[in-house]
């Protein structure tokens, strides 16, 4: 697969369009599936899952085809999307400055803003409660949490989209997965 | 509230990421079975995992493909040749010898505007209008070349005038065929059509032998 890639991107450098067009098949589902668990709405994920192929597409010359190519796609992606979500709301997920372990309890507590009443979350659909729930976790505990459960990519991947430490990865792992846990235990 | 100690929990973590050590699974192990608060911690911390793995993936909609095409930037056009030349070679070396030939026979349509006319015994020559006089046979074809042709007599044989005129008198015979050729596109087919003849001279060479 990555021979392939390679080969279509050689094309694409030359200027062949139609090259490009093979890759975005290859890789839309992926793609669209990030985005769309990253913002939650179909249309944006669209919008932006589209966009990223075009930003992959003028700036084919930059991708370092020595590494994998789905890793450079992604990164573009959750850049994007990332941007938009800081866009979209202000950032008020401060669990950034809250140094160690405390940072749960800051987070928990203001995410409860946004929630809904228990009985209409107790109404959902699983798919549309994976959702609501997925939303709910701060941007950067969301990003690696999508990454590693959905898309079921290793820790050492999501450290090169995201150009983080493994030992932030981590750490961003375990935290999203502690907020999900608290965050579900009314399930 | 879980009490225990960060490090107990961290092992948790680890173990869900599998990047535990034999010595550290054994160490969270023993302490799952002596405190029910990890072990139900753990399980929630599972479930959560085999929540998140459970979705349904999630497909892009159609004309998802089509959008991107439509958002990109313009292509080069030298990237089409190239595509061409790379899926139908054998079109394109057509295209390019049909290209190259046209091109050298319409530099000799254009270069030879000379005067010029196949040589007949009993043709007459007049300024530039080559005459067949009445009363006379020429044996063989014609060909004039930027001139006119006057025919008053009998020709067994073909006539072409290329960027001229022909006039036939009321006298005038011509058994082969009888041709004006003005435009380039003519001159074209009329320099393929004789090449064929040249490559293939038993197809028509048997009628005009008759």
């Amino acid at each position: 697969m990555d021979e392939l890639v390679n080969k279509r991107i050689n094309q694409v450098i030359k200027g062949d369009q139609d090259a490009f067009e093979e890759i975005v098949t290859m890789f839309q589902h992926r793609l669209y599936h990030v985005c769309y668990r990253m913002l939650g709405n179909p249309q944006e994920a669209e919008d932006i899952a589209q966009e990223a192929f075009v930003r992959a597409y003028v700036n084919i010359h930059t991708y370092d085809q020595k590494r994998k190519f789905s890793t450079w796609l992604f990164r573009i992606a959750t850049n994007l999307c990332i941007d938009r979500i800081r866009k979209k709301k202000p950032d008020y997920y401060l669990d950034a400055t809250v140094p160690g372990t405390d940072g749960l309890n800051m987070y928990s507590q203001i995410a409860a803003a946004g929630d809904l009443p228990e009985e209409e979350v107790e109404r959902m659909e699983a798919q549309e409660r994976v959702q609501y729930e997925i939303g709910r976790l701060p941007e950067k505990y969301r990003t690696v949490i999508i990454l590693r459960y959905m898309e079921e990519l290793p820790l050492q991947d999501i450290s090169d989209i995201l150009e983080l430490p493994l030992g932030t990865v981590k750490t961003r792992v375990h935290r999203g997965r502690e907020a999900l846990r608290k965050q579900m235990g009314t399930m | 509230m879980n009490t225990c100690q960060e490090p107990v929990i961290h092992l948790m973590h680890a173990y869900l990421d599998g990047d535990i050590s034999r010595e550290e699974e054994q160490v969270l192990q023993k302490h799952l079975l002596e405190c029910e608060l990890c072990r139900e911690m753990m399980d929630e911390l599972k479930m959560s995992a085999l929540f998140l793995k459970d979705t349904a993936p999630i497909q892009a909609p159609e004309g998802f493909v089509s959008g991107v095409m439509a958002r990109l930037p313009k292509e080069k056009s030298q990237a089409g040749f190239q595509r061409l030349l790379r899926r139908h070679p054998l079109v394109a070396a057509a295209a390019l010898f049909l290209l190259l030939m046209s091109a050298t026979l319409f530099s000799s349509y254009s270069n030879n505007q000379q005067f010029s006319f196949t040589k007949q015994p009993n043709l007459i020559v007049d300024g530039e209008t080559v005459v067949v006089p009445a009363g006379e046979v020429v044996k063989g074809d014609i060909v004039v070349k930027n001139g006119n042709l006057r025919i008053e007599g009998e020709v067994n044989g073909n006539v072409t005038v290329i960027r001229g005129s022909k006039y036939m008198a009321s006298t005038a015979v011509v058994t082969g065929k009888s041709e004006e050729i003005d435009q380039a596109f003519d001159w074209l087919w009329y320099k393929i059509k004789s090449t064929v003849k040249d490559i293939f001279p038993s197809s028509d060479g048997e009628k005009q032998g008759e």
